[in-house]
């Protein structure tokens, strides 16, 4: 075994939220860093992401993933932070002991002052899901579709049904139909898009592919390859209805049904995960209830744009420099609460003694139109923001100014809701 | 080709039987239909190693059950398959159930179950915290436990293989013409003759029994359907919990596996149209998850990682058929083979091992090992193993599977041990069993089956036939 190493933080995972806050603890006078990546390369799943849409927020810029991500290899290049690539992460300890393998330095034991745990999300699998039937080859996520498609250059699949409307099923419609795939409808069990509607517009009604919304897929048939479906429409309780079911032929079921926080090493560590978000509970500079391990980026709460990602990751590789500098002894922490319409807030807790400003990000539980987002302190209103319409399948913000944190006092009670 | 025996089926009976033949200087050969072995019942069950309480004193299936078990240890020690003699209870609801237990704990005595006892409300809570409030009380069997059905099998046919049997995947029987000193065996590969036949064709051995004439029993295949639950919730129960037999059927197990997780099911349906339709119901799943959460009420759906369906070769006669057929002195059947089968493969390998000894005169074969070659799981091992064994082979080094953690160096082991595709590659190292089901490793194991394969990515399939992956390449 290789004798221990030590670095003062050690980030786990080298997509953008990992990139990204490596280099934010970098700047602000970290020296001693280590950037672990289970691929080959630096870029985590932006380098399958070959359309365009990243960056508009962040560099005011439309780039496509491997282009967004390339702007932080090469900046990760410039500086002396030691990267590990091909290399996964097999445990972290509450000691903050990183163990990992690769190849070939064998077994490693880092030994970090601080953690950053930017691990990202995965995909739900069909398992999840009720659907009955066969088990063909030709049922497969989008994002390995994905994959296929755009990285190792082949059609897994011409008649395509997809099951979710998340972003990458979205994306992925749009791929599948310009490689020359027939896709024969998007399903989504709810009556509204999870995805973005620049997504619905961009790549289903540009290319005339049905949005089905309240429809499911019940049952899968084909003993080799899928070779159909059976889609139902669903009830207020999103149960199937039994006379409506209709019979589709395809060959392939793409699911985009959601994105899991990849939280393993984070729950062996004995971190606490928010049971809504599913990722770990965080202060506002997403450090996690073990002092000196932060989380950022999707593994935290998935989102929707990868420039979000990159800016809470900066936060947190701000707030491992602060901790590895002693800075952060002694919170005093109050919780956002949720109120009417918002199903969760990050972070989910604020230190009121660090009175600087802080967002909250969150989601609300359904579309409304026209609502306001109204962010409250004792009773006392302290923004109320009109807005054209929120929906869960865009993330919202809201700023608590730092001039509010002197009136704050630990019994203090902050709400977001949404006022329609 | 000639061979002295050949055996129909590679499930977990053909292989521990092909294994046991191999025990004996005997040109033998194991044909499965199947691209891989263990593609039938052996693929998915429920993998209970059973005490052996349930059957009836005096049948075939109580007497090799209590044999089969007891040999388990042994051979899952011998052939590197996980087991775990984790014991099993069977929880009762009422005061009629009790009276149902003594009755399990009476035909136990019987059959000769060591280790079993009955126990009440508070041992139960005791030993099982998460079990039903409403249990009234346990049989309690410290002998039985749990197995890797497809594992063992795997490592059965790959130890006869080693002692010089020949696997022939693919290759499905088609005809039986007797001849004067034996058979001619004609398959979908070629002809090949042998003196002996053992018919280990789960739910095919009626028709390759009536090949030769031998129309002594049916097999009615049925299927059992079952939720597989996410590790996080796979120490709920430490271990198999059955529910008391009555009126309302056997009801459903409760048992944690061998790999960490949680099983519920099985069902169980007589199937009237195709024998392997595995296909999951609505009416099946929706039935286990209902009598799953009876006895163990945490155990819930919303964890499941995947459902599945098995189908078993339930006899007509209900028992365990096994021994020479009437119709032909050289044809032996271990046929009907459902629940305890898997207990009692063991026993039958022994059994049907005996059989062939004693009607070829068969020497031993001096030079068999028993002992397969251990298998690396980077998953079971500690640091300092890993950090050694990436010293050997830097394969393991990189692991492939998040999930099961599965490394580079497994998958290749697998590969070059007879995995061909996807499944039998999850099969042999897990790669793709966990709870993002292949999302993320499956195209690197795709990767890894065509490079040592010499072939193109979209040659690679699920499981063998026209189960591919991808069509052609993109423009």
């Amino acid at each position: 075994m290789n004798e221990r190493m030590t670095y003062d933080l050690v980030v786990v995972g080298g997509g953008p939220a990992g990139m990204a806050a490596a280099l934010k603890a970098r700047e602000c006078g970290v020296e001693n860093i280590a950037l672990i990546e289970r691929a080959s390369e630096l870029g985590g799943i932006l380098e399958q992401c070959i359309h365009t849409g990243f960056g508009l927020t962040y560099f005011g810029q439309e780039l496509s993933g491997p282009e967004y991500a390339d702007r932080f290899i090469k900046l990760v290049d410039k500086t002396d932070i030691r990267v590990f690539t091909d290399t996964m992460v097999t445990d972290v300890s509450p000691e903050k002991v990183v163990t990992c393998v690769n190849k070939k330095d064998g077994l490693m034991k880092l030994q970090a002052k601080a953690v950053i745990l930017a691990m990202g999300c995965r995909e739900r699998p069909r398992g999840a899901l009720n659907i009955v039937g066969t088990r063909p080859a030709g049922v497969m996520t989008a994002g390995t579709a994905q994959k296929y498609v755009n990285l190792d250059g082949y059609m897994p699949g011409k008649k395509v049904v997809i099951l979710g409307s998340g972003d990458i099923g979205l994306i992925m419609a749009r791929r599948m139909t310009l490689e020359g795939a027939e896709v024969k409808m998007v399903c989504e069990l709810m009556p509204f898009s999870g995805g973005l509607t620049r997504n619905i517009v961009q790549c289903l009604n540009d290319f005339d592919i049905p949005l089905k919304l309240s429809t499911t897929v019940v049952k899968v048939y084909g003993d080799q390859r899928v070779t159909g479906v059976d889609i139902a429409r669903v009830d207020e309780k999103l149960q199937p209805i039994p006379e409506t079911i209709e019979h589709v032929e395809c060959d392939t079921l793409m699911l985009s049904v959601g994105l899991i926080p990849e939280n393993e090493l984070t729950v062996g560590a004995g971190i606490p995960l928010d049971r809504v978000t599913r990722g770990a509970v965080v202060d506002e500079l997403r450090q996690t209830e073990m002092p000196g391990v932060f989380a950022c980026g999707n593994v935290l709460q998935v989102h929707d744009l990868v420039d979000f990602v990159t800016m809470e990751s900066q936060i947190a590789g701000e707030g491992a420099a602060r901790y590895i500098r002693g800075e952060l002894s002694d919170p005093e922490y109050i919780r956002p609460e949720t109120g009417f319409g918002v199903r969760y807030i990050v972070p989910q807790k604020i230190n009121i003694k660090d009175k600087k400003d802080v967002k909250l990000y969150f989601r609300v539980g359904a579309i409304y139109n026209n609502p306001r987002v109204v962010l409250e302190c004792d009773g006392q209103v302290l923004s109320s923001k009109k807005k054209i319409k929120v929906a869960p399948g865009e993330m919202e913000d809201v700023l608590i100014p730092a001039s509010v944190f002197d009136s704050l006092t630990p019994e203090s009670r902050i709400t977001v809701r949404v006022e329609v | 080709m000639r061979y002295d025996v050949i055996v129909i089926g590679a499930g977990v009976c053909g292989a521990m039987i092909a294994r046991g033949l191999s025990g004996l200087k005997l040109k033998t050969a194991l044909l499965e239909k199947a691209p891989d072995v263990a593609m039938g019942a052996s693929k998915a069950n429920s993998g209970i190693v059973h005490g052996g309480f349930d059957a009836l004193p005096g049948t075939l299936k109580a007497e090799l059950n209590v044999r089969g078990t007891a040999l388990m240890k042994d051979v899952c020690r011998d052939l590197d398959v996980p087991f775990k003699n984790c014991g099993s209870l069977v929880v009762a609801f009422s005061e009629e159930d009790k009276a149902t237990l003594e009755e399990l704990a009476e035909r136990g005595r019987k059959n000769g179950v060591p280790g079993v006892s009955i126990i009440g409300a508070d041992k139960l809570r005791e030993l099982e915290p998460n079990v039903a409030p409403e249990a009234v009380g346990a049989l309690f069997c410290e002998s039985s436990g749990i197995v890797c059905p497809y594992e063992l099998t795997i490592g059965a046919a790959e130890n006869a293989v080693k002692n010089g049997v020949d696997l022939k995947l693919g290759c499905k029987v088609t005809a039986i013409e007797a001849t004067e000193d034996g058979f001619v065996v004609t398959t979908s590969t070629g002809a090949f003759e042998c003196s002996y036949i053992v018919n280990a064709a789960g739910v095919y051995a009626d028709e390759i029994a009536r090949m030769v004439g031998d129309d002594s029993f049916r097999i009615i295949p049925r299927r059992g359907e079952y939720y597989l639950l996410d590790r996080t919730v796979g120490s709920l129960v430490s271990r198999t919990i059955f529910q008391c037999p009555n009126k309302m059927g056997k009801g459903v197990l409760v048992t944690p596996t061998v790999d960490g997780n949680l099983l519920v099911g099985p069902t169980s349906v007589d199937l009237t149209e195709g024998r392997e339709d595995v296909s999951t119901t609505l009416e099946g799943l929706d039935k286990v998850a209902r009598l799953g959460g009876r006895s163990v009420p945490k155990a819930s759906v919303r964890d499941a990682i995947t459902s599945f369906a098995g189908v078993r070769a339930h006899p007509d006669s209900n028992d365990f058929i096994i021994g020479v057929s009437e119709a032909n002195p050289r044809f032996i059947n271990a046929a009907g083979i459902e629940s305890p089968g898997l207990s009692a493969a063991p026993a039958i390998a022994e059994r049907v091992t005996e059989i062939v000894e004693e009607l070829t005169g068969a020497q031993k074969n001096e030079s068999f090992d028993p002992v397969r070659e251990p298998v690396f799981r980077f998953r079971h091992a500690t640091d300092a193993e890993r950090a050694e064994a990436i010293e050997k082979n830097p394969a393991y080094g990189r692991i492939v599977c998040r999930c099961e953690s599965v490394t580079e160096g497994e998958i290749i082991d697998a590969i070059k041990a007879g995995a061909t595709d996807i499944d039998g590659v999850k099969r042999r190292t897990r790669a793709g069993m966990g709870r993002c089901q292949g999302g993320f490793c499956g195209s690197k194991v795709a990767e890894l089956l065509a490079e040592l394969a010499g072939a193109e990515l979209n040659t690679v399939t699920k499981f063998g036939g026209e189960s591919k992956l991808l069509y052609e390449r993109t423009k």
